[in-house]
């Protein structure tokens, strides 16, 4: 049990003083020169707003949806070919539809980019992640918007 | 007795959780759920034989584990709204995850059979 002490550093001991300052080290987190401009912006910001407001509007069309789908009307006996071509001889169902297939990729795309960000840690996952993640979202957005403006009720 | 240092979180926590989880499987169905509906585009029948999958009962079923996910998304997904723009919302964001809760059994109850009439009768006759 010996009682140690210590010597409090001093200048003499680190050798800095005015004539000789220690040198600057930059904050983590502050902007330098090297810092890419395309950091400078809000998209996370516009990210997370969209979420809250695409999910709202999601609500109501997702849930109308499984309303209409799976609830009403027998549940998913009625489902068939008849029904589809019934409901898209409406511009309302078929805008419905529309936003409703915007809305929720891109809300799912934003959601699983959030996940592989939090998930994946090596710079390559991440970017193959992310490149095979738009890839479907895009094939996704694409796809449904050509099925509902060329549907045809009389394609047979 | 020190607290444990692993992280227990409560309501909090694991309804973040389960919103990641009901999401990454809603995103997954949307993706095969457009790709079942091109099939309108290449004819009636293709359309209507992949419709009878959805009409499988095993299918069925997974179709109410889907309507359970998507109500707990969109109505946790509120509550997180609340949390984030109402003033008192994290002040009552446990209490509002239990009403939650509460309003997902009422509606998957009320859900019960109408999404599963289908396999209901078809198993026990009309």
């Amino acid at each position: 049990m010996s009682a140690e002490t210590t010597t409090p550093a001093s200048d003499s001991v680190t050798g800095y003083d005015v004539d000789h300052p220690a040198p600057v080290i930059e904050p983590p987190r502050a902007r330098t020169r090297k810092t890419p401009r395309s950091t400078r912006t809000n998209f996370e910001m516009y990210g997370w707003l969209f979420m809250r407001l695409s999910g709202v509007l999601l609500v109501v069309l997702v849930l109308g949806h499984l309303l209409i789908q799976l609830v009403l009307d027998g549940g998913v006996t009625k489902i068939g070919f008849a029904f589809v071509a019934g409901r898209w001889a409406s511009p309302f169902w078929q805008t419905w539809d529309l936003i409703m297939l915007w809305l929720a990729t891109l809300h799912g795309a934003n959601g699983l980019r959030t996940i592989i960000n939090d998930y994946a840690e090596r710079d390559n996952t991440r970017l193959w992640l992310k490149a095979l993640l738009y890839t479907a979202a895009g094939f996704t957005i694409v796809l449904g918007t050509l099925v509902i403006f060329t549907f045809d009720p009389n394609i047979r | 007795m020190p607290a444990g240092t692993l992280y227990r979180g409560r309501e909090g926590m694991w309804s973040w959780v389960a919103h990641r989880v009901t999401g990454v499987l809603i995103f997954f169905f949307l993706f095969v759920h457009v790709l079942d509906t091109s099939l309108v585009r290449v004819s009636p029948e293709a359309y209507d034989k992949v419709v009878a999958t959805y009409k499988n009962p095993v299918v069925n079923l997974m179709e109410y584990g889907l309507v359970a996910a998507i109500l707990f998304h969109a109505l946790n997904g509120l509550r997180v709204i609340a949390v984030d723009f109402w003033s008192k919302g994290p002040k009552y964001q446990r209490q509002m995850l239990w009403a939650v809760v509460g309003i997902w059994v009422v509606l998957m109850a009320g859900a019960f059979y109408p999404v599963l009439q289908h396999t209901l009768r078809e198993l026990f006759g009309s």
